[in-house]
């Protein structure tokens, strides 16, 4: 009797996960291998742009049919024959990876203060940081478009201050990408950061300074060790996203500003080739499913501790 | 605490980082002056013109709707599937299911919405569903990326609570599902609400997946402001984001009202129930 009903039991959980976990696999696994199938087609002047992969041969004569599957590679041969993609995939990981940088160096003393305040404080303090998150981030990268055009306010700063004279601009250049981006992304650096910041023990900084350890060197050897899975969580969950990221370098970054996410946009939307944006898709996939993995493996791993 | 000195600057500066910006876009909201940045005296009529620009209040009207259902839809599914991480052990297929949780926290927009976009088309060719693109499509591709997040939400907060409470209603003869609802469910309605805050956030900032994913005739507010602010600045639009910013704030501010109310309420709930005990 009480199998029967553990039975019923695990029966009706099955039927509990199983509505999100087709969902997942309806939207989301799918489509990866929808995106894959695609890539492997050729562009078409057809509704949808593309060849289908799989095709029925009727041939009427003999009464018989055949299956036809196409597969070809040459958007992948192009992808790796041509500079463009290899050049913004480069400066892609580059621009993701100065924006972590500079996400973890603005984050972590901010991490770090609102830990060691006083407990009180530090639930209000954490929520300024978060509040920026909530309003809309296209928004936010719009601030700055009036902050740093010419005649904007750093320019007319500038020139009150008669550091420059002539009319400066830094929007519509790579810089312009770096700050918009660490704006962005900042509260994804800091969450963490503070989760395992604030978890830390603070009588091991005392007992160091007890033993003579000098402030900083506590720093090095205590604090950033056990700090350690908060960067990685923060670094990756900047890094991953950053390296797809399309609307920053759309509205800050100027024409020459090459980043993946972008190429990928103008060959579906711009060109209307699927194929080719398909096989950018899958390339930065293959490229970011290691980081994405340990990023999963950390996730996990803060996940099972919070128990 | 002296220490605290340098450290307190670099917060400042942070948050200087993290205000300033916005300051400043409220502030020239408020500007006569058409150029954005010069100061022609202070004025209303960006607001007013916004009212009349009907093109904007349909497409914030769409992406309104689309935002409270996708939300309403992600923190049914994100709420089961935290749960069925936290609570359900080792079942067959975690590790893929925790996998399709996570991933699609970091995973780029492009990709999400390209994926996406060419799922709705094959399904179109195969079964004739869904009958072009729209709000439909739309909803459904934001119900998916924004569950992930209620569902890391949910789960990390039903691992930080105690099980003993639901084992006590189970040992008192409850079912699965009334534990659920009676025990389960009132503990983590303040993380169902961040959820549907936060989902409802995401979907309405959304312009990336939505361009994948819509058809013509349903352009997002996202889209509308993106093609605007590519053309450069507006006054109307800095009034647009301020009433934006000003409707999120009065929702956030009112929900950690009501819930720190109501966590109040427990604390004093469970010391009475201490002390009755």
């Amino acid at each position: 009797m009480i199998d029967l009903l553990r039975r019923i039991g695990l029966w009706g959980r099955g039927v509990v996960v199983a509505i999100p976990y087709l969902w997942l696999l309806l939207f989301f696994l799918v489509p990866f291998l929808i995106v894959f199938g695609i890539s492997l087609s050729e562009a078409m002047l057809a509704q949808p742009p593309y060849a289908p992969l799989i095709d029925w041969l009727v041939d009427e004569d003999a009464g018989t049919t055949k299956l036809q599957i196409l597969l070809n590679l040459s958007n992948y041969l192009r992808l790796g024959g041509d500079d463009l993609y290899i050049l913004a995939y480069l400066n892609s990981v580059k621009i993701a990876l100065v924006t972590t940088v500079c996400c973890l160096l603005l984050g972590y003393p901010m991490a770090y203060a609102i830990a060691r305040a006083e407990p009180a404080k530090r639930g209000p303090l954490m929520m300024l940081v978060i509040l920026p998150f909530w309003t809309s981030f296209l928004i936010r990268i719009y601030a700055w478009i009036g902050i740093l055009k010419a005649n904007g306010v750093v320019d007319n700063l500038l020139q009150w201050t008669g550091l420059t004279t002539e009319p400066f601009e830094l929007l519509y250049s790579d810089w312009a990408v770096y700050i918009g981006m660490t704006y962005c992304y900042l509260p994804f650096m800091v969450l963490p950061l503070y989760a395992t910041l604030e978890k830390l023990d603070p009588t091991l900084l005392e007992a160091a300074a007890d033993l003579g350890c000098r402030p900083w060197k506590a720093f090095l050897t205590v604090t950033l060790p056990l700090s350690l899975p908060g960067i990685i969580a923060g670094s990756l969950l900047v890094f991953i996203p950053s390296v797809g990221e399309f609307v920053t370098p759309e509205l800050l970054g100027g024409p020459d500003t090459l980043m993946i996410g972008r190429v990928l946009w103008n060959e579906f939307f711009a060109n209307r080739d699927w194929p080719v944006a398909s096989a950018v898709a899958i390339a930065l996939l293959l490229f970011l499913v290691v980081p994405i993995m340990v990023f999963q493996h950390v996730q996990g791993r803060q996940t099972e501790a919070g128990r | 605490m002296k220490q605290m000195g340098k450290l307190a600057w670099a917060l400042w500066f942070g948050y200087a980082f993290l205000y300033v910006p916005i300051a400043l876009l409220i502030f020239y909201s408020f500007n006569e002056s058409r150029l954005v940045t010069v100061w022609g005296g202070f004025s209303t009529k960006w607001y007013a013109e916004l009212l009349q620009n009907d093109q904007l209040l349909g497409a914030a009207w769409l992406s309104l709707k689309v935002a409270a259902m996708s939300a309403t839809a992600s923190v049914v599914l994100g709420t089961v599937a935290g749960l069925a991480l936290a609570r359900f052990g080792r079942f067959r297929g975690r590790t893929l299911f925790g996998g399709m949780i996570t991933a699609p926290l970091v995973m780029p927009e492009v990709i999400t919405g390209l994926s996406l976009l060419l799922l709705f088309v094959a399904l179109e060719q195969a079964i004739g569903w869904p009958d072009g693109r729209g709000m439909t499509t739309i909803t459904i591709a934001h119900t998916t990326f924004t569950m992930a997040y209620v569902a890391v939400i949910i789960q990390s907060r039903l691992v930080s609570l105690d099980e003993s409470l639901e084992e006590a209603a189970m040992d008192l003869g409850a079912r699965p599902a009334k534990v659920f609802f009676v025990i389960t469910l009132p503990i983590i309605a303040p993380a169902i609400v961040s959820g549907w805050l936060l989902a409802f956030t995401l979907s309405l900032d959304d312009v990336v997946v939505a361009s994948f994913v819509s058809g013509p005739g349903s352009t997002t507010l996202p889209m509308v402001i993106f093609s605007s602010v590519k053309f450069g600045i507006s006054p109307q639009i800095n009034a647009l984001a301020t009433l934006m910013m000003v409707v999120v704030a009065t929702g956030i501010f009112i929900a950690s009202l009501v819930m720190a109310r109501q966590e109040r309420q427990r604390k004093r709930d469970e010391q009475m129930a201490v002390q009755g005990g």
